[in-house]
């Protein structure tokens, strides 16, 4: 019944064996202990689970890990480089871009991604850009600044 | 002096969280852990004839299951802690017995070693269940129809009128009247982290573990100690990180107590992590009122009177504040204006629906709401301008305390200067004119304010159900660390930040020298938690003066070191200084008491005070906790604890005005402008303030266009996912103009008011306002939320 699977994970190679319905985000986080990488409505709706699949933005919770093999990924643990804080974190931090913080590890990862793309984003493109990420707390508008942060620092 | 307080200060808490190393319940891992998933009820009233486990409990890692049945007599009722007269209480099971009354409602509880057999073994029970009539609609549920509650003969929780003054004479000494129905949709508070509890049971120890998601650990604690028959001494609840809760952790849950209670039976640790549907379905919901608003007014504009008649849905069971909630909208029916009379006539009443209790603002924005769109009625009927209207009946500033025909107090205010700076900021008279030419050219832009008034900083114990203070414990640490210990449970607040800063410059340390601990009945003294905007303002004040306590103690010890008298030092940069010295030396923040890496070994250093003029706090806290250099009987540490009662609410207040265009095709409703001029006392982190600001203003935002919580006739809950129930996402919002006036709050020493629920209070009403005013060259006079885009687009047509 159970597969085979080999995933790398912020730089680090998984070899295990999983049942084929075990869903990517329970992988990373019940198998590997990465639990940065949230769960907050199983239907891919808010964004909470995002992480980066062969440098895509993907919500893990609706993805199986059998789905994921071969790839790597990037979660919220695996983005900060040598210990220092990815811009996007940064921003997050500086502009006061969350309050309880359950959907920041799934919003910096898709914001990240954003830069990535398009390296100096309008406010109207950041916010299109973060469609699939809900967050109840913060109005989005601290976000906003800390995306145009990162940007500003990105290029630096 | 003040170094931190004031100051947009980012927070001390985002590090683990931006790293992804913060942990929420089900991010806490224990060996052994089995999980529990529900059966929950798929009708909305239904007996329950047979519950058929047999094939459950044969299935694959399948530990237990537990039926109402069970447990019934082993687990007492989920509490309800409000206290009105006559008050019908149903007697709430944690898992249903007999009847299940809403769906979500749970039936069943299965615990296997693994989430995803759990989930398996729930489809493998039976329930029969005979379905009955549902009543959903809450004001056919008040006349007549299917009794939920057979005891009870009717669907009626409680009556209750509230309110001074003569209604009916103030009425009659109006020249009009006018009268209004508006409808306050269900809302569902939606904290991206649903609920969650872990449980772990020791055996030996005979000790219980609650990790849960809540906002009050210690009345939590008290609750489920007595649901499971557990002494209160045995029970310990941590709050993990908290994601969010805008008042739906403000509760005790069946789930809390039932994994205390399954982990005591089984002895292993049992985890269960709520899933998006059964958040939607089984965790409480907010608003649900339906009224009518009769204003009477003269031709000037003067309020004579204001009557609301209300029916409030309070869903099938009492939560812990569910009754309570309705009278706070009553509470707030005088807005910010000097009405001499009002009355609030509120039923009660039972649906078969999940429980309505706290979420955001909880009753106050319901009256919010009424006032400020009674207001632009008035002015509509009277062809006044909105602004007007509201200036007209404003209490002066001069006239604080200002009693109200609901009975309160408000502490103090200046409406006039808020809603004077909303306009300047907003540069209201040109908008008017820019409104009139887009008009001309066929746009629909439509201009909403609201001038509103909150009550916060929750409460003094006189009108809570179980306490009104907080707590707070703050102690000085041999190695001059500061920890700040608070009865107050922030989740996402950013009270680790706020608090730090008070203590920070009161203390005269380093921010980084503090740490505010919070969430752990083991560690913490008892206390309230946050809900109602009175963490900083009850909670920031105990540690306030906790410290100017812990200060006096530190004087004394101070001055014999220094030998001299406490009254004679000066106090200043974390320094007590002989009055000399303190005139010759420049001040500073202390140097650590024991520098790192230079701590000698199994010992500390003594405080040098030889030849010395001036001591920091910190080697006082080393000196104290050697005890060998104390004024005599001086108490060795240092440390202070202090229970904070404030003497009243505070009564924060703003002007918030917007900007809307619709569009005629679609009936959308697009935000050109949004500003808001709020006062909410004095500001001890202004980029927090903010945050709170934005963020209730969006979920205002949720209500006015785009949220409610749907049940069809059947009682089943159309809106049971994300996908159906629509938060606000960052594509439909404006970009905010914010500013603020500071008027402090007499009713406690630090002046703050309190800022959580401003933004849901104050914006719902300014946004609807908006929309009605676009939609006014088609006659519309008001509309209900949400204001989707196919009822607008109804309205034109």
């Amino acid at each position: 019944m159970k597969q085979a699977i080999s995933i790398n994970v912020n730089g680090v190679d998984h070899h295990d064996e999983v049942e084929p319905r075990l869903l990517l985000v329970h992988f990373l986080r019940d198998l590997l202990g990465l639990t940065g990488t949230h769960v907050g409505c199983e239907t891919s709706i808010c964004g909470a689970c995002t992480v980066l699949l062969d440098g895509l933005a993907v919500k893990s919770c609706t993805m199986f890990a059998v789905q994921a093999n071969g790839s790597n990924i990037t979660t919220i643990e695996g983005l900060a480089a040598n210990g220092k804080l990815h811009p996007m974190q940064e921003g997050f931090w500086e502009k006061h871009g969350l309050q309880c913080g359950y959907c920041t590890p799934g919003m910096i990862i898709a914001a990240s991604q954003l830069i990535d793309r398009n390296p100096d984003p309008s406010r109207a493109e950041i916010r299109h850009g973060l469609e699939g990420n809900l967050c109840r707390c913060t109005g989005y508008q601290h976000i906003v600044e800390a995306v145009e942060y990162a940007a500003k620092k990105a290029k630096a | 002096m003040s170094k931190y307080v004031g100051k947009r200060i980012k927070r001390t808490e985002d590090p683990r969280l931006i790293k992804g190393l913060a942990h929420y319940v089900d991010d806490i891992r224990l060996p052994d852990t089995l999980h529990v998933a529900f059966v929950r009820s798929i009708y909305a009233h239904a007996r329950i004839a047979n519950i058929d486990v047999t094939e459950a409990v044969k299935a694959p890692g399948v530990v237990a299951v537990y039926t109402g049945k069970d447990i019934a007599e082993k687990v007492g009722p989920v509490p309800c802690a409000a206290a009105l007269p006559d008050l019908k209480v149903p007697d709430y099971r944690v898992l249903a017995t007999g009847k299940a009354l809403f769906v979500g409602h749970p039936i069943a509880a299965v615990v296997a070693t693994d989430r995803y057999l759990a989930r398996d073994a729930v489809d493998l029970i039976a329930v029969d269940y005979e379905d009955l009539p549902v009543v959903v609609d809450v004001e056919a549920a008040a006349k007549g129809g299917p009794v939920i509650h057979e005891k009870f003969g009717n669907n009626i929780a409680y009556t209750l009128t509230s309110g001074e003054g003569d209604i009916d004479a103030a009425m009659n000494a109006a020249d009009h009247i006018i009268k209004q129905r508006m409808v306050h949709q269900r809302l569902a508070p939606i904290a991206i982290e649903g609920r969650g509890v872990l449980a772990r049971y020791f055996p030996g120890e005979e000790e219980l573990t609650l990790w849960s998601s809540t906002q009050i650990p210690h009345l939590m604690r008290t609750q489920v100690a007595l649901m499971i028959g557990l002494p209160e001494n045995k029970l310990r609840v941590i709050t993990p990180e908290v994601g969010g809760g805008f008042g739906s952790k403000l509760n005790v849950y069946a789930e809390e107590a039932l994994l205390g209670w399954i982990s005591i039976q089984l002895g292993k640790p049992v985890k269960w992590i709520e899933t998006r549907r059964e958040n939607l379905q089984a965790t409480i919901h907010g608003r649900a009122q339906v009224g009518t608003v009769e204003v009477g007014c003269k031709n000037d504009g003067t309020i004579t009177g204001l009557r609301y008649n209300v029916f409030a849905d309070l869903g099938a069971y009492h939560q812990l504040l569910t009754p309570a909630i309705p009278t706070l909208t009553g509470l707030m029916l005088s807005g910010a204006y000097r009405i001499p009379a009002i009355q609030m006539n509120v039923t009660g009443v039972f649906t078969n629906k999940m429980s309505t209790d706290a979420y955001r603002g909880a009753g106050r924005p319901e009256a919010t709401y009424v006032v400020e769109r009674a207001m632009d009625i008035v002015a509509a009927e009277l062809k006044i301008d909105p602004v007007e209207v509201r200036r007209k009946n404003f209490p002066g500033k001069s006239e604080f305390p200002f009693h109200t025909a609901t009975g309160l107090d408000y502490d103090s205010g200046d409406y006039e200067a808020a809603l004077d700076k909303a306009l300047d900021l907003s540069g209201y008279a040109k908008l008017r004119e820019e409104q009139t030419k887009a008009r001309a050219a066929g746009k629909l832009i439509g201009i909403g304010m609201s001038s509103y008034v909150e009550i916060c900083a929750l409460g003094p114990s006189q009108a809570m159900p179980a306490g009104g203070w907080e707590s707070a414990t703050v102690r000085i640490e041999p190695t001059g660390k500061v920890t700040v210990m608070t009865g107050a449970s922030p989740h996402g607040q950013g009270q680790e930040t706020s608090f730090a800063q008070i203590a920070a410059d009161e203390l005269g340390v380093d921010l980084n020298d503090v740490t505010v601990i919070h969430g752990d009945t083991a560690i913490v003294q008892y206390g309230i938690g946050t809900f109602g905007s009175r963490a900083t303002a009850v909670g920031g004040t105990a540690v306030l003066i906790a410290i100017q306590k812990l200060k006096e103690k530190a004087a004394k010890i101070a001055a014999h070191m220094l030998q001299s008298d406490a009254s004679s030092l000066l106090f200043e940069g974390g320094r007590y200084s002989l009055p000399a010295a303190a005139a010759a030396s420049a001040t500073g923040t202390s140097d650590p008491v024991v520098p790192v890496g230079e701590a000698p070994a199994g010992a500390l250093p003594e405080p040098q005070t030889e030849g010395r003029s001036s001591l920091t706090i910190q080697e006082i806290a080393l000196a104290a906790h050697i005890a060998k250099e104390l004024p005599p009987d001086t108490e060795p540490g240092l440390s202070a604890t202090y229970f904070f009662e404030p003497k009243n609410f505070t009564f924060p207040f703003g002007t918030h005005i917007c900007v809307v265009e619709i569009d005629k095709e679609t009936g959308e409703t697009k935000f050109l402008r949004y500003v808001a001029v709020d006062d909410c006392g004095k500001v001890i982190n202004p980029l927090l303030v903010d945050g709170q600001l934005h963020g209730g203003i969006v979920q205002s935002i949720g209500q006015a266009l785009y949220e409610e919580v749907v049940y069809d006739e059947q009682g089943q809950l159309v809106t049971g996912e994300l996908m159906d129930y629509a938060i606000p996402r960052a594509s439909q919002l404006p970009w905010f103009e914010l500013d603020r006036t500071e008027t402090p709050s007499p009713v406690n020493p630090l002046g703050v008011k309190g800022v959580g629920e401003a933004g849901t209070v104050g914006a719902t009403p300014a946004i609807v306002n908006a929309i009605v005013d676009a939609l006014s060259p088609y006659g519309v006079k008001h509309l209900d939320m949400p204001a989707r885009p196919e009822a607008v687009w109804k309205l034109i047509k």
